[in-house]
């Protein structure tokens, strides 16, 4: 297996962050991949330990999804979500919610295929930059193991 | 744990300087600045910008603590802070690796699902296996 692929993480503006990623598949797998849940439970799993129980997709306009991982001594975490905008397989918009305490955010990405290989971006926006330090700040300040895994799966799974 | 060492970091410093760093001007002048120190006028000279205008994003760039004052009382030439930027790439680096950990999983999935693939065709069109 070729990967030459390499990750970015870039802050374009207060509010957002942009991950970038190829991957050497056609579209409709790399697609197929973040929408199907059977696909996505087995590789968004953020730090080691992590499983994904409860993966549920309901992929349309309008439908809901919800994660929900368990680490090995049982810890759960939620995470849902609402879909604004389906287009297989270019472009899926979704807003996302860890808690009542977070901000919902608006995630969108974006699937281009070029010579076999598709490239995912992925644009993380927050409502308001207070949002977003809001959001790191709780995992920042914490202190405790507990809430850094928080914030690693937080920031490993912002789909 | 890694992410004991990063909590070290203030969190509103972090968060100031994500902001400084959301402008793409700021982010000019932080790059001229990292090949040394200028005073206002010098940094002024490549914008279409007013002195007042340069000046005022000095002082988010100096707030957030990534530019400072040299001794200079006539040029008060201003220098590159390093260290809040290496603790800005710090966290988006933690954050790159988490990504990256998940992806790697994904490009395996994704090879499983070619070769999958590959073996339904040949098996459609009556192949060997």
């Amino acid at each position: 297996m070729t990967n030459t692929a390499t990750l970015t993480v870039a802050t374009p503006t207060e509010r957002e962050i942009v991950i970038t990623r190829t991957f050497d598949a056609p579209r409709a797998l790399v697609w197929e991949t973040w929408t199907n849940p059977n696909y996505v439970r087995k590789w968004l799993l953020g730090p080691e330990g992590w499983t994904m129980p409860v993966c549920e997709i309901d992929l349309r306009p309008g439908g809901s999804w919800r994660y929900v991982w368990r680490k090995l001594d049982g810890v759960e975490m939620a995470m849902a979500g609402g879909y604004i905008e389906v287009t297989p397989p270019e472009r899926l918009v979704s807003t996302e919610k860890w808690g009542p305490e977070w901000p919902e955010t608006v995630n969108t990405m974006v699937l281009t295929e070029s010579a076999g290989r598709t490239t995912t971006t992925l644009t993380i926006a927050y409502p308001s930059r207070e949002a977003r330090d809001a959001a790191l700040k709780t995992g920042m300040t914490d202190g405790s193991e507990r809430s850094f895994a928080r914030l690693d799966n937080l920031l490993a799974t912002l789909v | 744990m890694q992410a004991i060492r990063l909590g070290r970091i203030t969190p509103g410093r972090l968060d100031a300087t994500f902001a400084a760093l959301a402008d793409p001007t700021r982010r000019a002048i932080l790059a001229r600045l990292a090949s040394g120190q200028a005073s206002v006028t010098e940094l002024a000279e490549p914008f279409a910008m007013s002195q007042p205008a340069i000046s005022k994003h000095l002082k988010v760039l100096e707030r957030a603590g990534l530019v400072s004052r040299g001794r200079d009382a006539q040029r008060r030439p201003r220098r590159l802070v390093a260290r809040p930027l290496a603790e800005a790439n710090e966290w988006l680096e933690r954050y790159r690796r988490l990504w990256e950990g998940n992806f790697q999983r994904l490009d395996i999935l994704l090879e499983e699902l070619k070769t999958g693939q590959k073996k339904t065709e040949r098996t459609r069109r009556g192949d060997r296996p």
